[in-house]
């Protein structure tokens, strides 16, 4: 008889459910499964119902973020061996409102992604005859780390700020924006500064670290706001002696 | 089954958790965290304590006598203990944190985050004996 | 949106406390609290402290440790507040509260400290 584990998956169907209650599961226990592949045996053969994001099952895309026994986790990088016997908790990600079993609500996060633009910002285009941006590979370091991040949201669902404060902007946000900050190409420090250097944004984080923990692809949010604040003090304390500077 | 809840036919019903007063105390790494926070509170009582070590001895050699032998009250003295603990933990996790902020570039590679750590502890220790060397009575 | 959110001063505030409190509250509790309370190590004598402490750079030094540490331990108390017990509609009384309980400490430091001699 071969060896299996109990998923327990919390469920929610909107249409049947007052509040999401857990369900379990017995499947395989293969040495090379991970839980998302669970989640696929439980879909293709015990209930096709279950509903899940997932997309290139290789920690790449930051679609299939679960809570797995109370940490968020990539479902397709969590080995099912890592919980022998079990059982498996496999919970959506914390602080999202759920739309069904493990499918959160994301609009929020792309709003407060949206806000501080994260892309290349020029005052003017450089035109293409002059070439392209050069960049030397230090100038790649200083931001490289923070570019690493998929938005899988991982770090939103660990962080008590984000469950406790709906309008803080949140870490991968944070990050994203020091990635554009710290990018030789870029001349938006400013506008964005002007949007995280309030409450709901880097102020509100009490440096838990939770966020760095827990990130699939080490991008060290928490870093990331760390150094932000810094420099927002910086710019703070500048405009204060030397007002003289600002457009 | 389950009761019928309010489902409108093309508006999904979200289901949102409400988080718990008590958050902090379903993990023990959100008990750490608050415990580190609540350490700003043995900073204070420090302060405080600091502030009446001053005021007596602005007062007198009397009232400085006073403050020594209130200090050695065994509830004083259990309450500072506990006080240093936090005080303590507040220090190391101050410390160890300190090169998430401060990333150290040297010739284009960074620092491995203890080396960033390390001197703030080596000032900490330097200091520390300073303050006991004046207080053993050196110049 | 302004930029100019008073936070970055609070945390400027917050930071330098935080230091400062880390590098010398443990062993000033220590001699204080403990060392010399229990005999571990002889406690210095009034005139020798007083002589000490009189000094207008050490009565400098111990102001910013008061005053810096206090309002590291207001501001983390105060997010504390606001994120432990999310009573955040009470925000605007918890700062008050908190930052004014540093100036109040702070006013009370410069007080004794000028006092001395």
């Amino acid at each position: 008889m071969a060896k299996t584990i109990t998923l327990e998956v919390a469920r929610y169907r909107p249409e049947q459910d007052a509040e999401p209650a857990f369900e379990s599961f017995d499947v395989p226990l293969n040495s090379d499964w991970v839980v998302l592949d669970a989640l696929n045996y439980i879909k293709d053969s015990l209930d096709g119902s279950l509903s899940f994001r997932w997309s290139c099952r290789m920690g790449v895309c930051g679609s299939c973020g679960m809570m797995v026994n109370g940490d968020p986790k990539l479902t397709c990088a969590t080995f099912l061996t890592a919980y022998d016997p079990g059982p498996i908790r496999v919970e959506p990600l914390r602080y999202f409102p759920i739309v069904r079993d493990l499918v959160v609500e994301i609009t929020d996060f792309m709003n407060k992604l949206k806000a501080v633009k994260p892309w290349i910002v020029r005052e003017e285009e450089k035109p293409l005859a002059e070439g392209e941006y050069l960049q030397t590979p230090e100038q790649l370091e200083s931001y490289k780390q923070f570019s690493m991040c998929i938005n899988c949201l991982c770090c939103y669902a660990a962080c008590p700020v984000v469950g406790l404060d709906q309008h803080f902007i949140g870490p991968a946000a944070i990050a994203l924006a020091q990635r554009y900050n710290k990018d030789s190409r870029d001349q938006g420090a400013e506008e964005r500064l002007d949007v995280l250097s309030q409450h709901e944004g880097i102020w509100g984080c009490t440096f838990n670290g939770e966020c760095t923990r827990v990130c699939p692809k080490n991008v060290d949010p928490a870093g990331a706001i760390q150094q932000y604040k810094i420099k927002a003090v910086t710019e703070w304390y500048k405009s204060l002696l030397m007002p003289w500077g600002r457009k | 089954m389950k009761q019928s809840p309010a489902y409108t036919l093309y508006h999904p019903k979200w289901y949102r958790k409400r988080v718990s007063t008590w958050w902090w105390t379903e993990q023990w790494r959100s008990f750490k965290f608050i415990l580190r926070e609540l350490s700003s509170l043995a900073v204070i009582y420090f302060v405080g304590l600091l502030l009446w070590l001053l005021w007596s001895l602005g007062q007198g050699a009397e009232s400085y006598r006073d403050f020594l032998e209130w200090m050695k009250e065994p509830w004083m003295i259990a309450f500072n203990v506990i006080a240093l603990i936090f005080v303590l933990y507040h220090s190391i996790t101050w410390f160890n944190l300190a090169p998430k902020a401060m990333p150290v570039r040297v010739g284009g590679k960074r620092l491995p985050e203890w080396m960033v750590a390390a001197p703030n502890y080596v000032v900490w220790i330097a200091l520390s004996a300073v303050i006991v060397w004046l207080m053993l009575g050196g110049d | 949106m302004t930029k100019r959110s008073n936070e970055p001063f609070l945390w400027s505030l917050f930071s330098s406390g935080g230091m400062i409190a880390a590098l010398m509250v443990p062993i000033l509790l220590f001699l204080f609290g403990l060392a010399f309370p229990l005999g571990w190590i002889e406690a210095p004598s009034y005139g020798s402290l007083l002589k000490l402490i009189a000094h207008p750079l050490t009565r400098l030094a111990l102001f910013a440790v008061c005053s810096l540490s206090l309002f590291h331990g207001a501001h983390r108390f105060r997010f504390t507040l606001y994120d432990g017990l999310q009573i955040k509609h009470l925000n605007e009384l918890i700062a008050v509260f908190c930052y004014g309980g540093a100036l109040a400490g702070t006013a009370l430091a410069a007080y004794i400290l000028w006092n001395i001699s």
